[in-house]
């Protein structure tokens, strides 16, 4: 969450180049493979043993061998990796042993939920964020103002904010509801308001301050001037010179904030019982039912992976200066 | 810590005032610390004491602020738990920052393949979400103390890495480190003794703001049940425990801790930035 | 008043903020006068710090917040200190347009060329956009760019600095100004490039018989493009007068020095240096900006500062121009 101030470094590498797409593609897909065997294989050391929770304590010796043989599991680990991997890619994740179900067909509606609190939360980011921002990059009296609340903003971490908000808006005046995600579009949105506020509301600050940095940095801007000395209207020089410039580093921030908010539904979800994806790889870290731990950490890891590689696409397609591959 | 916000405060801006704001939050952080150190000691009550006859109880004489559903005293186990929801974020920060410089310094020396190298792991890294990692280190090594903390250390590094990276590269070009190399100095002296002590007020910058990201962190996964287990006292673990109460319309205990929590936070970011601020505007 | 002027400006002096947040201010122009007359290029000449930028700034209405103006400043003899936001808008989008040092920096390098030179005449509604494209490509033509149509389409960095500052003097004369304020338009660029753009600079001001406040460094080109040269030192106009004149027969003693420090093109020689080191405007005391460098000082330099004053058909700051006359022209002639 920490604001990392801009690359200094006037090196060599200072030109940034854009990769190519193909580039980039390998690049993404590399991440998710290397990332996917790290989980993979870490969770096969991890304690707990599948046999024993399938067939019970009471099992007999040979039955355990044949359901070890059944389960693969005394093949060396690259080729139960390669196993899991073949099955991953004809979309089969295995079977969660706690709900004795497909683990894709546990996934499928929690995707939903949790689809849904990041929607939600991502439309709050934007909207209040890049207007916060905005309004504190340009507004010189406002501007401390902003700051202080951004400041205090970022240091809510979700689970508090999730505390804070229960114990005002569902207890004490009773507006939403306390737990659950509801059914029902209108009902849902109802039930997943206070999540989408306790996720949204740090990476909103976040938001604000990077677009006040990049609002106050860009009208500071030497073009800025030349379009204020054509003449031209103020809103339009802040529109089309200002907020267009700033949009890249904008943008990059949004990006990762979007990746973050869905790490960031494993804590609010559990925070406000809502049974999405978050909350099932909370309760499969418990109950050592690893098939789903793997499934949801490799779909965060895709995400994060996917929205980086978006990011670096729709940055060169606002910057010319990228799209060349030429310096900066 | 505390030496460093005062000696930061006492050396003068260049309007010829004292920072104020620097000497406020550093000394609220110094006083955090302080509790964190002091604060089993201070504690009026054991914090693992239950009492059943004196289950969530309002704010009294007794109890400053009330007890939980267990009974146990509430504001000693803020003050007892200070010290876990320290120890922490101390370690991840320490761990990270210590690694995350090494890296960096040795990348920024060496250049070439080793600085490629690792800015391609760097980034693989920055690709993987924090809380996630300590969820999965929870699953493999189990629930507790240490899982998450091992797990954030590493997840740190790179945050730390990138920035003094950057720096150790510039402080490298220097003309200063190529008369060192001329005058025989080995790398390794060069590295500790000249670039590390140029670098150094970077990377305490980027430790007092990492501390408040590892606390929140940190206290996420005790609050997933899956960091400090009961019936230890830490703030995350806290701010679980009480939400049970909030229902009831007992709200002290959830917001005693997340308030400290965010004062915490608030504190080290603050006095983190200005020491990054001014370091970069001394250049 | 003289209220027929195109730009007249009387006295004016220009405080800045020392710091944000602070009240302390720090004065950047002292006194500047001087005025620009239709078709007249007037070159505004001093080093780096002197106010001579400042100056263009303040005759756009383009300070920082918090700059503190005061003195004359009239276009037409209208006050363009008092100007309305609308009349304001209408000054720098027609009547004025300012060509500035950097030609890298002062364009958005997110817009293509076209999008940046027809911009302004569109948005304030002068023109349509095609009758602005039209015109676009035909004052790129002029300023001698044959591919204009694809120019047109190119981003700020796929053009040369030299071509770029082209591309500037096109958007500066898109609305058919009045006046253009050219602040050192040709310091940025290559030493090969220079000479081209300042000609085609020139020339297009002489051809729309515009007038101009042409701000450099260089008392050289200054004088070989301008009708009037004023020399600026420490935010204080010191000389003004015909460019031949000044540049000729130097009255104050500031002139002279800078005269005498400029390398010759024929002869291999020891130049003479100013003693001491510019000065910046808030550092100036009580007397005249360059008593603490001038050889001629006298105490009356050091505790008053002289004032513009008519010595030898033009204008000079200096207590002691009609005494040291003969010994500013030594060593000039040769």
């Amino acid at each position: 969450m920490s604001v990392s101030p801009p690359d200094a470094a006037a090196g060599p590498s200072r030109g940034r180049r854009a990769a190519s797409p193909v580039r980039l593609l390998a690049g993404a897909v590399g991440t998710v493979l290397a990332a996917s065997f790290v989980i993979f294989s870490s969770l096969s050391v991890a304690p707990g043993d599948p046999v024993s929770q399938i067939l019970g304590q009471k099992a007999t010796d040979a039955q355990r061998a044949a359901m070890r043989t059944q389960l693969g599991l005394d093949d060396p680990l690259l080729v139960r990796y390669w196993h899991w991997l073949t099955g991953v890619v004809h979309g089969d994740f295995g079977t969660s042993l706690t709900y004795r179900q497909s683990v894709s067909g546990l996934l499928g509606p929690r995707i939903l939920t949790t689809l849904a609190l990041v929607v939600m939360s991502a439309v709050i980011i934007l909207l209040v964020g890049v207007a916060l921002g905005a309004f504190g990059g340009t507004s010189q009296r406002w501007r401390p103002v902003v700051n202080g609340v951004v400041g205090f903003g970022v240091a809510i971490p979700g689970f508090v904010a999730a505390s804070v908000l229960i114990s005002i808006f569902a207890v004490k005046l009773g507006w939403f509801p306390t737990y659950g995600a509801g059914s029902g579009f209108v009902d849902r949105i109802w039930h997943l308001t206070l999540p989408a506020v306790a996720l949204s509301l740090g990476w909103t600050a976040y938001v604000a301050q990077m677009t006040a940095a990049a609002v106050k940095e860009e009208a500071s801007r030497e073009h800025v001037m030349t379009a204020t000395g054509r003449g031209l209207p103020r809103q339009l020089v802040f529109r089309r010179h200002i907020m267009r410039n700033a949009s890249i580093p904008v943008l990059t921030a949004s990006g990762l904030t979007v990746a973050g908010l869905v790490a960031g539904s494993v804590v609010i979800e559990s925070a406000f019982a809502v049974d999405g994806i978050g909350s099932l790889l909370i309760k499969s870290v418990s109950n050592k039912d690893y098939s789903v731990v793997t499934a949801i950490s490799l779909l965060i890891v895709i995400v994060f992976v996917l929205v980086t590689t978006v990011i670096d696409f729709a940055q060169a397609a606002l910057d010319p200066r990228l799209r060349d591959g030429g310096k900066v | 810590m505390s030496t460093l916000t005062a000696r930061l405060s006492s050396r003068r801006t260049r309007t010829g005032s004292v920072d104020k704001v620097v000497l406020v939050f550093g000394t609220v952080c110094g006083f955090l610390i302080l509790m964190a150190v002091f604060g089993p000691l201070l504690a009026p009550h054991p914090p693992s004491q239950t009492d059943i006859l004196a289950t969530s109880q309002g704010p009294s004489g007794q109890h400053l602020l009330g007890t939980d559903s267990l009974g146990r005293d509430i504001l000693s186990r803020l003050l007892a738990g200070a010290r876990l929801s320290f120890l922490g974020p101390g370690i991840i920060v320490v761990v990270s920052a210590t690694a995350g410089t090494a890296l960096a310094i040795a990348a920024a020396w060496h250049g070439g393949w080793l600085d490629r190298g690792l800015n391609r792991v760097l980034n693989v890294m920055f690709a993987v979400p924090g809380i996630l990692v300590a969820v999965l280190a929870a699953a493999v090594f189990g629930a507790g103390f240490w899982a998450p903390v091992l797990a954030l250390s590493l997840v740190y590094i790179p945050y730390v890495a990138r920035v003094v990276r950057s720096a150790a590269v510039r402080e490298r070009r220097m003309p200063y480190v190529e008369a060192c190399e001329l005058a025989g100095l080995s790398a390794w002296r060069i590295c500790t003794r000249h670039i590390l002590r140029n670098v150094f007020p970077i990377v305490m910058a980027q430790a007092t703001i990492g501390f408040g990201s590892a606390l929140m962190d940190f206290g996420a996964t005790s609050f997933l049940g899956l960091g400090v287990q009961p019936p230890s006292a830490e703030w995350g673990l806290m701010v679980s425990d009480g939400r049970s109460e909030l229902l009831d319309g007992a709200l002290q205990q959830s917001l005693s801790a997340g308030a400290l929590i965010v004062l915490t936070v608030v504190s080290f970011n603050i006095v983190g930035e200005r020491l990054s601020s001014r370091i970069g505007a001394s250049g | 008043m003289t209220s027929d002027r195109l730009l007249s400006i009387e006295g004016l002096r220009v405080d800045l903020p020392s710091r944000s947040g602070s009240r302390e201010r720090r004065t950047v122009i002292h006194d500047v006068t001087l005025s620009v007359d239709d078709g007249e290029s007037v070159g505004l000449v001093g080093e780096s710090g002197s106010g001579k930028s400042m100056t263009t700034k303040a005759t756009m209405r383009l300070l920082p917040p918090g700059a503190k103006v005061s003195g004359g400043l009239t276009f037409r003899g209208e006050s363009v200190l008092d100007y309305s936001r609308k009349e304001l808008a209408a000054y720098r989008s027609r009547k004025v347009s300012m060509i500035y040092q950097d030609p890298r920096a002062h364009t958005n390098p997110l817009l293509t060329i076209g999008d940046f030179l027809v911009e302004g005449v569109v948005a304030t509604g002068q023109m349509s956009r095609a009758d602005a494209l039209d015109q676009a490509c035909a004052l790129l033509v002029d300023v001698g760019v044959t591919d204009a149509e694809r120019r047109m389409l190119q981003y700020p960095h796929q053009l040369s600095g030299g071509l770029l500052q082209r591309m500037m003097i096109v958007m500066a004369l898109m609305p058919s100004p009045e006046l253009i304020l050219a602040d050192e338009p040709t310091t940025a660029l290559d030493v090969t490039v220079q000479s081209e753009v300042m000609a085609i600079l020139a020339e297009q001001i002489r051809e729309r018989s515009l007038g101009m406040l042409f701000i450099t460094h260089d008392l050289d080109l200054a004088a070989a493009v301008t009708d009037t040269l004023a020399v600026m030192y420490a935010g204080v106009i010191v000389e003004r007068g015909p460019s031949d004149e000044v540049y000729s027969k130097p009255r104050h003693p500031y002139t002279a020095a800078l005269l005498k420090s400029r390398p010759s093109a024929v002869k291999v020689e020891r130049l003479e240096t100013i003693p001491g080191r510019p000065i910046s405007a808030y550092e100036a005391g009580p007397g005249c900006v360059f008593a603490a460098r001038c050889p001629f000082a006298t105490e009356e330099c050091r505790e008053v500062r002289p004032a513009l004053r008519q010595v030898g058909g033009r204008s000079v700051a200096c207590h002691r121009a009609e005494d040291i006359a003969s010994e500013l022209f030594e060593g000039l002639s040769a």
